[in-house]
């Protein structure tokens, strides 16, 4: 079976780009470390990959917000973009790269992609690293969830990461279009605050997809849980659970090859 | 090559340096010097000022300026540790010795004995070296930022840990940092007494240091998943700020040469104003006339363009040794690569942030996220490309040369003309007085009576014992997707681990390999303050059993010491010191365990509110760092399940001295923990045999507040209770008290959960006779969430529910925040 060839995107202060691409080469992709600067100079083109995957970090510092100055980077060099995502080639956008999304206007999806959504400092005002639980929409058509089950874990890391929508006509929107692809919630699947919800994004969302399903933002990391003894408690003999994160990285490839 | 630089390597001679008149080298008394020196903040003595104008007298010139803050930096403290590489004269009782160097015959001595030859680089390079499996090795370095912190907190924390990152990139041909560990040391944050002007509250130094650690390690993708923070008003005017850094390389790219002809290039950042004199500044007392350009401004995105850009160059193999540019900045970057050959500078291709920086300024200041690479003169276009790629700016500033000279150019001034020999070995080595009077033997005294369950519920809430989750949390500790033992454990993801396992693998992609390692750290104070040498071996002895708890390899771990000290002028500080330092020589070769790396701060003592000195108590932080033959079996400290045998490793002694329980009873004297490393060193053997079969469910080290705190934390990560009977302790027959089996501190213990069918086994990989580590069953895990102790007469003594504990363990912190 032929390896998709993933281009896995790069800024400086990108900084989770080796375990995404090692994730991508564990299930078969044929990952491909991108400098945007290489795009920029024409060296590089977005159409000769399968997979689009921003990983994540603090591209330029996210010193004039998080993922703002990649994000018009994308805007004004990956001009085919839009094309991938019609085509229906997976893109993901994990963490900073969701941020990016967003900011690019890719996520929430709309006719002429404008940005009706964005990132603003997590409620606890601080960074944050911690595993959450997390429930997936089975009722979107996201292509990274095949297979899944409803509830997962992943971590998250992120001082920015409340989810705020443009106006509540728009958070509905996302409601009807299933757009709303991963919310955060109790180990019981409630929807709850703090530290539940670990940046106070509304309706406790943690990713989003677009109505076709091929394009996937979360804050949380899946790349982080491609093996089980990333899981904090797989030392407890009580833990028997799939490392998901892996799933969604295969699931990428599959619908590419 | 600028058109301007060819012109230059084209013509070898160098014009003569410009004297500076106005400092009067050639005529001025040493005493007027030294004034002179100090206002100027050289930190150079008096003998050194007599070496200094002895050499120039020779010369028949007078020194420029750059020349003697190149000389000032080279031989300061900070960077030639004079106090622990010059002679001693120690008096102890009426016995006195001399101590000829007190580096080479402590620390130097006992990983010479040592001889291990998984050692590939130790003292020499940026960092220590240790080989990890036969295709990578780890570098490891941990240094402190205290002087700038106290001033700038955040700045200076940040900078803290750029500095280090970039000495594990500098180490070898460059290593990839994978870890960062992080140890401070404040005044508790709810601190209510006086401060002097101008001092920082210990409330927003302690805020101020935890966010510089994290936006800077956090942009960097660096985990910072070690750590540990220790509280003691003595800190209030002299923050600790120990910054750590593994990085992994491959095997191959461990050593490295500079060949004359190699062009010098400075890559990264521009040089400032920013950070000068960081080197003299922090090797002398802090006062309120501290030099505000002497805190450097980090930038991390700066740091990353720069970590990415020279590893894709040295994959590519296009230079030859690199250096992190840290302290005396391009003066003594450039001075240790041509440390041997010599180098040739033009100050005039540095490129600038501002325009009108002086020569002196250039060539000394500390501006961050800068290297410098040694690169043969075919390599340059390709390296610059690599660079270019990452948006991060390089430049040919020179040369290095076989003629055994250091010399620096500006726009064809000469600025510096020195020879490298005099630079690094001039320096006058001073004996220095020290002195140490052994402690009487005193019998622990006074204080007031508590019961066992009052004093648990105080211990488990104690600043120095209390979760720190507020601070972990804001770390990534688990980017790069290999902490597969993170630093907070158990059911909830909240107990308080013994250390982190690290399985780089995820990085590097190869993910058939299992293996990883840990780090982990030993400190304390306390100890110190009855006996520094007895502290050092506490300190070893902590971190190798925080090591082995998660299944690190005790056989394979290596240390690095980080000494903070008072003013070391002080004979008995400098006694201290020595003793110190003796107990790091005499835990390493007990535990034959070597040092590879390691660092001094001296002159942590300021002035407080009345203008007495107040100096910091003498703080060693033992940094300790072991394989993980197979990270699949690595070990938490929470409990796993009800009815599982406890088993107590080591033997428990009456060594209440410097203890927590002490503390908080008000009690003082007694004896403080005495390590004995051969039989520790055994038992932690076996334990790692045993941990590597999987016949063991959690291990925890006793440390502070003993075994009582210990299997309290174990209980509540885990969330299954314990009754643990005391009479079954392996300990010295005349103790005849519960409160001292539960709280004594003696080193070298471990609180073991083992499954009921795994007992027997377990066991086997125990010795016996009487010179093997005592291990025993003392007691079992319980459903009901209850510690509870049966004492010495069979009665239940102590029954405490684990949730109130853990409420209390979790409150401490936020509240002192607050």
């Amino acid at each position: 079976m032929k390896s998709p060839k993933i281009l896995v995107l790069r800024a400086a202060g990108t900084n989770c780009e080796l375990e995404t691409a090692n994730a991508f080469a564990a299930v078969g992709g044929k990952p491909e470390l991108v400098h945007i600067s290489e795009i920029k100079a024409g060296k590089k083109r977005l159409m000769d990959y399968g997979v689009l995957v921003i990983p994540g970090g603090f591209s330029y510092g996210d010193d004039v917000g998080a993922g703002r100055v990649l994000a018009n980077q994308v805007r004004h060099t990956l001009t085919d973009l839009r094309q991938f995502v019609r085509l229906g080639r997976p893109v993901l956008g994990i963490c900073n790269g969701f941020q990016v999304l967003v900011k690019a206007g890719i996520l929430p999806h709309s006719n002429n992609f404008d940005q009706t959504a964005s990132f603003t400092v997590n409620d606890s005002g601080r960074f944050e690293a911690r595993w959450v639980h997390l429930r997936l929409n089975t009722q979107s058509s996201c292509l990274f969830f095949a297979g899944l089950p409803e509830m997962v874990e992943l971590p998250v890391a992120h001082a920015e990461g409340k989810l705020v929508v443009k106006s509540p006509r728009h958070l509905e929107e996302l409601k009807k279009n299933k757009s709303i692809a991963l919310q955060y919630v109790t180990e019981d699947g409630k929807l709850m605050g703090y530290p539940h919800n670990p940046n106070g994004s509304i309706f406790n969302i943690a990713g989003l997809t677009n109505p076709e399903g091929n394009v996937l933002g979360l804050m949380p990391h899946p790349e982080r849980f491609i093996e089980i003894h990333q899981h904090p408690n797989w030392t407890r003999q009580t833990y028997r659970k799939q490392a998901v994160g892996l799933e969604i990285f295969k699931n990428a490839v599959s619908h590419a090859r | 090559m600028s058109p301007a630089a060819a012109k230059e390597t084209a013509r070898p001679a160098v014009p003569a340096p410009a004297a500076a008149p106005e400092l009067g080298v050639l005529t001025r008394s040493v005493r007027e010097l030294r004034a002179l020196g100090d206002e100027r903040h050289l930190s150079l003595s008096e003998a050194e000022w007599a070496a200094v104008q002895a050499r120039f007298k020779t010369l028949k010139r007078e020194p420029t300026l750059a020349e003697i803050e190149t000389i000032a930096q080279t031989w300061s403290e900070h960077c030639k540790h004079k106090t622990f590489t010059s002679p001693i004269r120690l008096s102890e009782g009426r016995r006195t010795r001399t101590i000829k160097n007190l580096f080479q015959e402590t620390i130097a001595a006992a990983t010479a004995a040592a001889k291990k030859p998984w050692c590939l680089s130790v003292f020499e390079d940026n960092a220590g070296v240790v080989a990890f499996g036969r295709k990578w090795a780890l570098a490891f370095k941990a240094e402190t930022h205290n002087h700038p912190s106290a001033l700038e907190p955040y700045g200076g924390a940040e900078t803290g840990v750029g500095g280090v990152i970039r000495d594990v990139l500098g180490c070898g041909l460059g290593a990839k940092p994978v870890l960062n560990t992080d140890v401070f040391c404040f005044a508790r944050p709810d601190y209510r007494g006086p401060l002097p002007e101008g001092a920082l509250h210990p409330s927003r130094t302690m805020r101020g240091v935890v966010a510089g650690v994290r936006d800077y390690g956090n942009r960097m993708g660096i985990p910072t998943a070690g750590g540990g923070i220790w509280f003691d008003d003595d800190y209030r005017l002299n923050p600790l700020v120990f910054c750590g850094t593994v990085g992994l390389l491959p095997a191959k790219a461990v050593k490295k040469e500079v060949k004359p002809g190699d062009l010098i290039v400075v890559a990264g950042g521009r040089t400032g104003r920013d950070g000068l004199h960081g080197a003299t500044f922090s090797s002398a007392v802090l006062g309120d006339d501290a030099p505000g350009s002497a805190v450097q401004i980090g930038h991390a995105i700066a740091e990353k363009r720069v970590l990415d850009a020279l590893l894709r160059a040295r994959d590519r193999s296009l230079y030859r040794s690199v250096t992190d540019c840290g302290a005396g900045g391009l003066s003594s970057a450039v001075g240790e690569l041509g440390a041997d050959c010599g180098a040739r500078v033009r100050l005039e291709d540095v490129p600038l942030k501002a325009a009108d920086l002086e020569s002196w300024e250039i060539w000394l200041s500390e501006s961050q996220e800068r290297m410098v690479l040694a690169v043969p003169p075919k390599d340059l276009k390709a390296l610059q490309a690599v660079f270019a790629a990452e948006g991060c700016e390089t430049a040919a500033i020179g040369e290095f040369t076989r003629d055994g000279r250091l010399r620096v150019v500006h726009h064809d001034e000469g600025v510096v003309d020195l020879d490298m020999k005099f630079l690094h070995k001039g320096l006058p080595r001073e004996v220095r007085r020290a002195e140490w009077t052994p402690p009487p033997p005193q019998k622990a005294s006074g204080g007031a009576a508590k019961r066992l369950g009052e004093i648990l519920r105080e211990a488990i809430a104690d600043a120095n014992v209390c979760s720190r989750e507020w601070v972990i949390r804001q770390y990534d500790h688990e980017v790069q997707a290999g902490t597969v033992i993170k630093p907070l454990q158990g059911v909830r993801h909240d107990g308080p681990g013994d250390a982190c396992v690290i399985w780089p693998h995820a990085a590097t992609g190869d993910l058939e390999d299992r293996a990883g390692f840990s780090v982990a750290h030993g400190l304390n104070p306390e100890y110190g303050r009855l006996d520094p040498y007895w502290m050092a071996m506490a300190c070893v002895d902590e971190a190798l059993r925080n090591l082995t708890c998660v299944g690190a390899d005790p056989s394979r771990a290596a240390l690095l010491d980080n000494f903070c000290w008072p003013s070391p002028d002080d004979p008995k500080q400098l006694g201290a010191l020595v003793r110190a330092a003796e107990g790091c020589r005499d835990a390493a070769k007990g535990f034959r365990a070597p040092f590879i790396s390691g660092k001094d701060s001296l002159y942590n003592e300021s002035k407080d509110e009345k203008g007495r000195p107040l100096p910091i108590p003498g703080t060693l932080l033992i940094s300790a760092l072991a394989p993980v033959p197979d990270v699949r079996r690595a070990v938490t400290m929470d409990f796993k399940g009800p009815g599982n045998a406890l088993y107590l490793l080591g033997r428990t002694n009456d060594e209440l001295g410097g203890s927590l329980c002490h503390r908080l009873l008000g009690r003082t004297g007694g004896e403080v923990p005495k390590a004995s490393p051969a039989v520790t060193l055994e038992g932690l053997r076996s334990l790692h045999a045993a941990i590597t079969k999987s016949l063991v469910l959690s291990a925890h080290d006793l440390s502070e507040g003993g075994l009582a705190v210990a299997a309290a934390e174990m209980g509540f990560s885990g969330e299954f209770g314990a009754v643990i009977d005391l009479d079954e302790i392996p300990r010295d027959p005349r103790i005849y008290s519960n409160e001292t089996l539960l709280f004594s501190e003696s080193a070298g213990r471990i609180l073991v959960e083992v499954a009921p069918e795994n007992e027997s086994a377990f066991l086997r990989h125990f010795g016996k006779g009487a010179k093997a580590a005592p291990v025993r069953r003392v007691g079992q895990t319980t459903a009901n969430p209850i510690l509870k102790i049966v004492g010495l007469d069979g009665s239940t003594v102590m029954e405490e529910p684990l949730r109130e504990l853990k409420e209390a363990w979790q409150r401490t912190l936020p509240a002192m925040l607050a």
